[in-house]
């Protein structure tokens, strides 16, 4: 058991680029410290500076409290799930999952009652004897994630080890893997570019972007209070609608309508680094919409009437797709968020793409004109040339 | 129906054309090697009189045996040692992003279509100096020189094939560079370190121009040279009758190989070529 330090870590290639910069991460002891981000963000590369597979151009990686940067990654105690799980195909499951103790020279005793443990957790005891090209995507991945356990070690890696897996399967490994982390209070660090994955799993979420962290926290505190609008726009799912807004005095101007700014975020306007602006980019959950004949008490927020476009039924909710005119908001960061998602291949609409989420009560119709209601006690508010937020944390935000 | 019917005919008569073309030769060597010294200039394809006499002699005269013992002893160790060596350097090819690695492919590569006859006449004059000459040594030592490098290059493909992360996996498993290459890659390689093995061996196994220039005596010459050193029966007659029945012995082991390993050495020669 043990902490990880990153202190200043940067990472340069020999052609000068940088895949991570200046990042600076502290993985307390025991935490499930999630890396998330779009690819290419440097995240895998953070990790692997952490098993050792890559150098540390630059900074400080601490594993338990010793110094770790020119260390072999075999003197790091550490285990590794790859993406592609790097199963040894000549060697049978057991093998697999013995082959570091048997490296260590562990006797063959211990060895075998280990695997057979961790073979009974993982529920592989009928396929030890068995080559891993026999097994299928879902056993492999749990001889990976046996071959990690057996050893006991101070902190686990995993770089995308559920991406190989099928839809069903993925959300089933996702509940062993948080299961077995529980079970053995093991450090781990887990890197992911899928938000569902960071949000269910994680004790703390660092999401990068460009090799720069952007945001470490709870999930609930990068759900809630995000920094700026790539954690906004990349935490959450569906993701955060984002409209251009003025505010006006005590008012913001949306698209949408006029509307008084609520105490709660008044407070925290204050607080805030951007006080006196005018233009600003206002960020609506997807779920503080609701079709306005179902809601009682319309005090908080604004009624509007919006063609909807497209009306998908999840069964206990609907999600309705709306086009609001506005002009575009020019942010580098949603434009990346949107490429990655793989939004930039779309053809460009007159305005803005707003998604909604509606109570399965809710009576509206594809290609109806209807009228919704929007809660703007939870609106986010960022600076359009910076990205920043403008929101100060108060109290609610420690939440 | 009747186009496909037609088409079959012609490449049935097309494969037992080349079949023939490539087959007669063997089966007239074989022919040979079965007559007696009576009948060798006869003419006929197949012997009239079969005779064992000429395996009976090559098998008699220490000059063949003494040969044969050479040519395996020459061969294999060649072939293990150019393997052992082209290993290490093809992993290290395969795996390390170093200045001049293109560099030295091509050299190896260019090496490996050097014509030996243009190095064999200083050669001997070098081995000659240096006491290498008519030596075991004096044979490996130029065959491992032609061979290393075809090896390097089939055996880097064998290795770029193997995904990085196993060795990864190994290393943060708790293996030293050397144990991740002993205990993972190479037994993952050993299909193809088994076809560069036996592609090497054949190469040392039926080198004439090496063999019958450095070497002169029973000490160190190859079945392929001492066989051209046969002695006839008198001063005035070719050996050819014991000549076939050695060059029928030496071939067998190839045929032997290649038909047993034949599919590996397919999938040696093109791995990498095909597959993107």
């Amino acid at each position: 058991m043990a902490e990880i330090a990153l202190e200043h870590i940067t990472k340069r290639y020999g052609d000068g680029y940088e895949a991570v910069k200046d990042l600076n991460l502290d993985v307390t002891d025991g935490e499930f410290m999630i890396l998330v981000g779009p690819s290419g963000c440097g995240k895998s590369t953070a990790l692997r500076m952490v098993a050792g597979l890559e150098d540390i151009t630059a900074g400080e990686l601490k594993i338990g409290g010793q110094l770790m940067n020119d260390r072999a990654p075999k003197d790091r105690d550490i285990a590794m799930v790859f993406q592609n799980y790097a199963l040894y195909p000549h060697m049978t499951v057991r093998e697999n999952m013995g082959f570091a103790l048997k490296l260590a020279k562990t006797p063959d005793e211990e060895i075998n009652q280990k695997v057979t443990e961790a073979a009974k957790i993982l529920d592989l005891e009928q396929h030890l004897d068995r080559k891993p090209a026999n097994l299928s995507g879902g056993q492999r991945q749990r001889v990976a994630m046996g071959r990690a356990i057996v050893r006991n070690p101070s902190a686990f890696l995993m770089d995308e080890p559920l991406s190989n897996l099928d839809a069903k399967l993925r959300v089933q490994m996702r509940t062993e893997i948080a299961r077995i982390q529980q079970r053995f209070e093991t450090t781990t660090i887990y890197v992911t570019h899928d938000q569902t994955e960071a949000l269910t799993l994680g004790d703390r979420i660092a999401v990068m972007r460009a090799g720069l962290l952007q945001q470490v926290g709870p999930p609930s505190e990068l759900y809630g209070h995000p920094k700026n609008l790539f954690v906004a726009g990349f935490i959450g799912s569906p993701s955060m609608n984002f409209l251009p807004g003025e505010i006006d005095g005590d008012s913001i101007k949306l698209p949408l309508g006029t509307f008084r700014i609520p105490d709660s975020v008044r407070s925290r306007l204050e607080a805030g680094p951007g006080g006196g602006r005018k233009g600003v980019v206002v960020g609506m959950r997807p779920e503080d919409f609701e079709d306005a004949s179902i809601v009682g008490d319309r005090g908080q927020g604004i009624t509007f009437k919006a063609k909807i476009d497209v009306l998908e039924s999840m069964g206990s909710e609907f999600y309705a797709y709306f086009v609001v005119q506005s002009e575009r908001i020019a942010s580098r960061e949603l434009e990346e968020l949107a490429s990655d998602a793989g939004g930039a291949d779309l053809p460009q609409q007159d305005g803005s793409q707003i998604t909604a989420r509606l109570d399965a009560a809710s009576t509206v119709s594809q290609g109806q004109d209807s009228e919704l209601w929007f809660n703007t006690d939870h609106i986010h508010l960022f600076d359009p040339e910076s990205g920043q937020t403008l929101l100060g944390s108060n109290g609610a935000a420690a939440a | 129906m009747e186009s496909t019917f037609q088409k079959r005919l012609g490449w049935t008569g097309a494969v037992i054309l080349i079949g023939l073309f490539a087959l007669v030769p063997v089966v007239w060597i074989i022919s040979l090697s079965f007559k007696d010294p009576t009948t060798i200039g006869d003419g006929n394809f197949f012997p009239t009189k079969v005779t064992w006499d000429n395996y009976n002699s090559i098998f008699s005269q220490s000059i063949f045996t003494d040969a044969l013992r050479n040519s395996i002893g020459i061969a294999l160790i060649s072939t293990v040692l150019a393997v052992f060596i082209a290993c290490f350097a093809a992993y290290a090819i395969a795996r390390l992003d170093f200045p001049g690695k293109t560099i030295l492919l091509l050299a190896s590569l260019g090496i490996a279509m050097f014509p030996p006859i243009s190095i064999v006449g200083p050669l001997y004059n070098l081995w000659r100096n240096i006491g290498l000459y008519d030596t075991w040594p004096g044979l490996i030592i130029p065959y491992m020189t032609f061979a290393l490098p075809l090896s390097i290059f089939v055996l880097s493909t064998f290795f770029r094939e193997i995904p990085w992360e196993l060795e990864q996996a190994a290393q943060v498993d708790g293996a030293t560079p050397y144990q991740a290459f002993v205990k993972v890659i190479a037994p993952l390689a050993a299909p193809g370190i088994f076809t560069t093995g036996i592609l090497v061996f054949m190469i040392c196994w039926n080198d004439f121009v090496f063999a019958s220039t450095l070497t002169s005596t029973n000490s160190a010459e190859t079945v392929p040279a001492a066989i051209a050193a046969f002695p006839g029966a008198s001063q005035f007659t070719e050996p050819i009758g014991t000549i076939a029945a050695a060059a029928v012995i030496v071939t067998i082991p190839v045929i032997i190989i290649v038909l047993v390993f034949q599919r590996r050495i397919v999938a040696g020669l093109t791995a990498g070529a095909v597959k993107g």
